[in-house]
């Protein structure tokens, strides 16, 4: 169990960059942008293609986040410039690049594993330093061997490195206008602001997060595939959602926290859910699902319980009220 | 400062629902010029303000503001330079931002936007400067969402915010039409004090007479999409509401329809 949870977390850590990506369009500029099933194995398809072709992988990764802007640009473009609706603009664009990640790669499956990829080098760079080790000693006396801890420790850091990017970003003049149009757009429209450039710009960085982690992803997993994205959409939600109700999203720090929370938690519940004997490895979209269903209704379940609960007990302070007068009333006479 | 030549704006042309919203429509302000505009409802007010905030563009005329000629020019382009107040207290800020936040929005309205910091810390001084003017104590609350502010509360903010920067032309959208009448008093005081101090050119279209007389120099009725009455400096001081309708009435020869909603 603990090497999986380990797993978990690694994984999480670099879906997380996904799920952030989500965050920026989902949250900031209210707009549900299901890009992200393409771009996400845009982002891959790219990577793996320019490594198998003998490029550096940290440039590959590089013009695999480029993609990832570009057709979220596009998106941008079909809704504002072609007035389209956001949910449609989003499936025209996701089954658009499907054919174009074909494209890409040439075939649907593109192998890594004998390549040199980020993650390896990262790892060799990691072991170089010697940390491992250390960790290593502390965590045998529990008998816990992981492979390395680079990738899990830079991972983490890498999602927290972006984190506060994106945090100091919606700070700047560009990043207050960007969440004043998914805010209130026609506030922002008479304070000189061009929405449509904003909403563009907004979707252009959220596909290139979501495209950065398409990359990773494929480097880790030691492959790219053409089916990679199903329901890539729908895991962010859920990391975005999740983190939000647990680690709260009162300030930008602090949502932008619990997303990366939520997408590693997201990825520890998958891999409990999967124990479970019952359940196989293609009911991962269906686990998915439930979980985004759960989370977006058991908060308005508690809301209401707590309302009714309320209700009561002035039900009850009122019946208590009415019967003292009651009997004042009767020691009056 | 404001100039609006023979504009004329038909809405749903060649249906039978065409409509139309301006005919011939003359318009001349002066700098430092307050304009109140009133007149019944379809009377053209809104399409007037949404030409010259470049919401809408006219089918035929000309809107020139400073000079320029702005007829087509977008309408984030022209907010440069135009502040404006709806009538609606929530469309005016935006309510999962804080006060400073808005504020600094507001503030980038005449640069371009840049990656330099939203709210700094000399801004911050100046917001708290600014805020102290409409005497709401908001100056201590700069963190709070806005969307926590009551709607006369963030009326006043988006006055604020609407002016603060200095525009060359203020439009004001009913912008107290949606308040209880203690709020809209006091927004129209502060319009008032905000307008005077800086000599702000304004165009204020409102339901209500009483308050088209008390503020501004000068005054415009619309009816049917028409300039029907204008009032200059020295003939609003002697005008009051019975002498207004009793204007429309000799012009129209009809009563002013809807009487309670403007007279209020």
């Amino acid at each position: 169990m603990p090497t999986a949870i380990f797993g978990s977390i690694e994984a999480g850590a670099i879906y997380s960059l996904m799920a952030l990506g989500v965050y920026l369009s989902f949250r900031i500029l209210d707009f549900p942008d299901l890009t992200v099933d393409g771009s996400f194995v845009t982002g891959a398809a790219v990577a793996a293609v320019l490594i198998v072709g003998g490029t550096d992988p940290f440039v590959a990764t590089l013009m695999a986040v480029i993609a990832g802007f570009a057709a979220g640009c596009i998106t941008g473009l079909l809704h504002t410039k072609g007035k389209i609706n956001p949910l449609l603009s989003g499936i025209l664009m996701m089954i658009a690049l499907y054919s174009i990640n074909l494209r890409i790669m040439g075939k649907s499956n593109v192998p890594l594993l004998a390549e040199e990829t980020v993650i390896t080098k990262l790892t060799a760079f990691w072991k170089s330093l010697g940390f491992d080790d250390a960790l290593q000693a502390i965590f045998s006396a529990a008998g816990f061997l992981p492979n390395t801890w680079g990738i899990l420790i830079l991972m983490l850091f890498l999602a927290f490195i972006v984190k506060v990017m994106i945090d100091l970003f919606l700070k700047t003049e560009i990043g207050l206008a960007i969440r004043a149009t998914g805010n209130n757009e026609t506030m922002i429209r008479s304070f000189s602001a061009d929405t449509d450039l904003l909403k563009i710009m907004g979707l252009g960085l959220s596909n290139a997060l979501v495209a950065f982690s398409g990359a990773l992803v494929a480097q880790y997993n030691g492959f790219s595939d053409v089916g990679m994205g199903i329901g890539i959409i729908v895991i962010g939600l859920a990391s975005v959602i999740i983190g939000e109700a647990i680690f709260g999203a009162k300030t930008i720090v602090r949502a932008t926290l619990a997303v990366i929370g939520g997408a590693i938690l997201y990825r520890i519940i998958v891999t409990a859910a999967l124990r479970i004997e019952f359940l196989e490895a293609g009911d991962m979209k269906l686990i998915t699902a439930l979980i985004v269903v759960f989370a977006l209704i058991i908060p308005k379940i508690i809301e209401k319980q707590r309302e009714k609960q309320r209700k009561k007990r002035r039900a009850v302070q009122k019946a208590f009220e009415g019967g003292e007068q009651l009997a004042a009333i009767k020691t009056d006479s | 400062m404001l100039q609006l030549k023979q504009i004329h704006k038909v809405f749903n042309e060649g249906t039978p629902d065409e409509k139309i919203a301006l005919k011939n429509m003359e318009l001349h302000l002066k700098p430092g010029d307050f304009m109140t505009v009133i007149g019944s409802n379809g009377a053209g007010k809104s399409t007037l303000m949404n030409l010259i905030s470049g919401k809408m563009t006219p089918d035929l005329g000309e809107v020139i503001i400073d000079g320029k000629d702005v007829t087509i020019a977008k309408e984030h382009k022209r907010s440069t330079f135009i502040g404006r107040v709806f009538q609606d207290p929530m469309a005016g800020t935006a309510p999962a931002m804080t006060i400073e936040e808005n504020l600094a929005i507001a503030y980038s309205r005449t640069t371009s936007r840049g990656f330099k910091k939203g709210v700094t810390r000399l801004r911050r001084s100046f917001f708290q400067e600014k805020l102290e003017t409409l005497h709401l104590g908001l100056e201590n609350r700069l963190q709070a969402k806005v969307g926590l502010l009551s709607g006369g509360e963030r009326q006043a903010l988006s006055l604020l915010m609407a002016t603060f920067t200095e525009p060359k032309i203020l439009l004001l959208d009913e912008h107290t039409a949606a308040l209880d009448p203690a709020r809209a008093e006091l927004i129209t005081a502060l319009t008032k004090e905000i307008v005077t101090t800086y000599q702000l050119t304004t165009l204020m279209v409102t339901h209500n007479m009483q308050q088209a007389l008390d503020l501004g120099n000068r005054l415009i009725m619309m009816d049917k999409g028409q300039l029907i009455f204008h009032a200059n400096e020295e003939q609003k001081q002697s005008l009051t509401v019975e002498k207004l309708l009793a204007e429309f009435q000799r012009i129209r020869g009809e009563k002013m329809s809807s009487d309670k909603a403007v007279l209020i």
